[in-house]
């Protein structure tokens, strides 16, 4: 099959490629988010430490 | 133990005749959304007849749940649900009765009225009779399921769009064979599976929907 | 052997399992790159053109296994509610909690993929199928579980209403399931099948084995790492978490 074959998907490109594309644009989009996530918790708690330890002094 | 349950039901229902609009309210919804569908859809008698089934009951469907924000609403607020957790009496039979009052109050004013509204839609005597039944069965199976998603939402914001929400799929499979029984008899296949199937939820939800919605009180109430 | 069962009650405390999910998300990643990748080549170049559908059944690659994943993961999260009502840990329902974005987001992607699927082949972008409808059902069962979540601050009541909201729906899955198929046989007959045909080729059913084994290790590495933050946020207050290295930059 060649290259331009593939991408035809026999006919069906938009539904195979809206399928297959929703998958990966999602699989990737939430461990993405997924670090975002943790990196403004870690950003939230270090910011409270420092308020405490602030506040101890 | 009966005695518990006595009162509460009168309590309720003396509650409800003090605010007779909450009882209005949810039956003229129902008959609102009812009546509307004709002006929305065409009078043509015959596209009538085949909608009625779902129209019914999904109106039925929804007035149920509009009601469920007053089932444990008003004595969660002035601290009587409170008091009910605390009696020794088993919360599961406190449950039943406020259900089955709240279900006195909302659900058998649309029983009742649903032939009369039935001739809206030109159904046959035996049709309007079948609607009536799959209602009586159906209303308290909706009462008990959706006192889960009452009590679950106790005071919590965005409280009629969440419960709706969450009691909506639940409401389903009582909705398919309500609709389906009235169906069932108009296209001549027989009603009495749907209505065996209508009756098989309403004991299952008797049995097990009181005691998630005990549960879910002491978490909420808490 | 006694000190192998001691072991494992000691990792449902979130201070222990905090560090031992960090370890394993890399091993779960892998895995599911591995799985993804070798089912994503064979989806494409290894499994045979249909001979009724042409290239567009090669959809159920990514359709069936998120359906399955997303089925499964609602039941694992049931199992989590269960347990952590049963034994009163706050980890169980974090889990719970971690899996509800993952399963919503599989039962989205099997709704997407399957009206995808069913416009070329039966000509409407979305059909009253059984198990389609069901599947629709299931993604606002998610839906609630998260609203819930949303809506409780508390997060004791948080956890133990969602763990109830959670063992209702699953004890109401096959009735809704059982109910919709009812609904749908009486209205349309036998006359839609979303199945590839009475026999599937066997290489057909292991790619979409491997997608979904892969689609699994996905969703162990995702769950964990959104534990951890859980974790993180619910006990920032604690000793433990003050002294973790990745806070004290």
């Amino acid at each position: 099959m060649s290259l331009a074959e593939f991408f035809d998907m026999g006919g069906y490109a938009l539904y195979v490629w809206s399928s297959f594309g929703a998958t990966a644009v999602l699989m990737i989009a939430e461990p993405i988010l997924l670090r975002g996530r943790r990196r403004a918790v870690l950003q939230r708690i270090a910011r409270l430490i420092r308020i405490r330890t602030e506040e101890n002094q | 133990m009966f005695e518990i349950i006595r009162t509460i039901i009168n309590r309720d229902l003396t509650l409800a005749m003090r605010r007779r609009s909450d009882v209005m309210t949810t039956l003229f919804f129902f008959v609102i959304v009812v009546s509307l569908f004709p002006l929305g859809i065409g009078p043509e008698l015959n596209t009538l007849r085949q909608i009625a089934p779902g129209v019914f009951w999904v109106a039925a469907l929804l007035a149920s749940m509009l009601a469920l924000e007053k089932l444990f609403a008003a004595d969660f607020e002035d601290g009587t649900l409170e008091q009910m957790l605390l009696t020794p009496q088993p919360v599961f039979i406190l449950v039943l009765a406020k259900v089955f009052s709240h279900w006195l109050i909302t659900g058998v004013p649309l029983v009742l009225l649903s032939p009369l509204l039935g001739l809206q839609y030109d159904l046959a005597a035996e049709t309007l009779g079948v609607l009536l039944l799959s209602l009586l069965l159906g209303t308290p199976a909706l009462s008990l399921i959706g006192a889960i998603g009452a009590a679950l939402t106790l005071g919590l914001r965005g409280g009629g769009v969440l419960v709706s929400l969450l009691v909506l799929p639940l409401y389903i499979p009582v909705l398919i064979f309500g609709a389906g029984a009235v169906e069932a008899n108009v296209s001549g296949l027989g009603e009495t599976g749907h209505l065996l199937m209508l009756g098989a939820i309403l004991l299952l939800a008797l049995v097990a929907a009181p005691l998630a919605t005990s549960a879910a009180l002491r978490i909420s109430a808490e | 052997m006694s000190s192998r069962i001691i072991n494992w009650f000691k990792f449902s405390s979130p201070a222990s399992f905090y560090p031992l999910a960090g370890k394993l998300i890399p091993v779960f990643t892998v895995a599911a790159v591995i799985l993804i990748g070798v089912g994503l080549y064979m989806s494409f170049l290894v499994a045979p053109t249909d001979y009724k559908q042409g290239e567009g059944y090669r959809i159920i690659f990514v359709h069936v296994p998120a359906a399955w994943m997303s089925m499964f993961i609602y039941l694992v999260m049931a199992f989590w509610a269960a347990m952590g009502l049963v034994f009163n840990t706050r980890l169980s329902a974090m889990m719970a909690e971690s899996l509800a974005p993952t399963g919503a987001m599989f039962t989205f992607l099997a709704l997407w993929t399957g009206a995808f699927w069913g416009k070329p082949m039966w000509g409407a972008w979305w059909v009253w199928d059984a198990r389609l409808t069901s599947e629709l059902i299931l993604f606002f069962l998610y839906i609630g579980y998260i609203a819930l979540k949303g809506a409780i601050d508390d997060t004791r009541r948080g956890d133990r209403a969602g763990a109830i909201l959670l063992l209702v729906g699953v004890v109401n899955i096959p009735i809704i399931y059982f109910s919709v198929k009812w609904w749908n046989t009486l209205h349309q007959g036998a006359s839609i099948d979303m199945k590839t045909g009475s026999s599937m080729a066997s290489i057909m059913l292991i790619t979409m084995l491997i997608m979904a084994l892969g689609f699994w290790m996905y969703s162990i590495a995702v769950a964990f790492s959104r534990v951890r933050s859980i974790i993180l946020d619910r006990e920032r207050d604690s000793q433990w978490v003050s002294q973790l290295p990745e806070v004290q930059q």
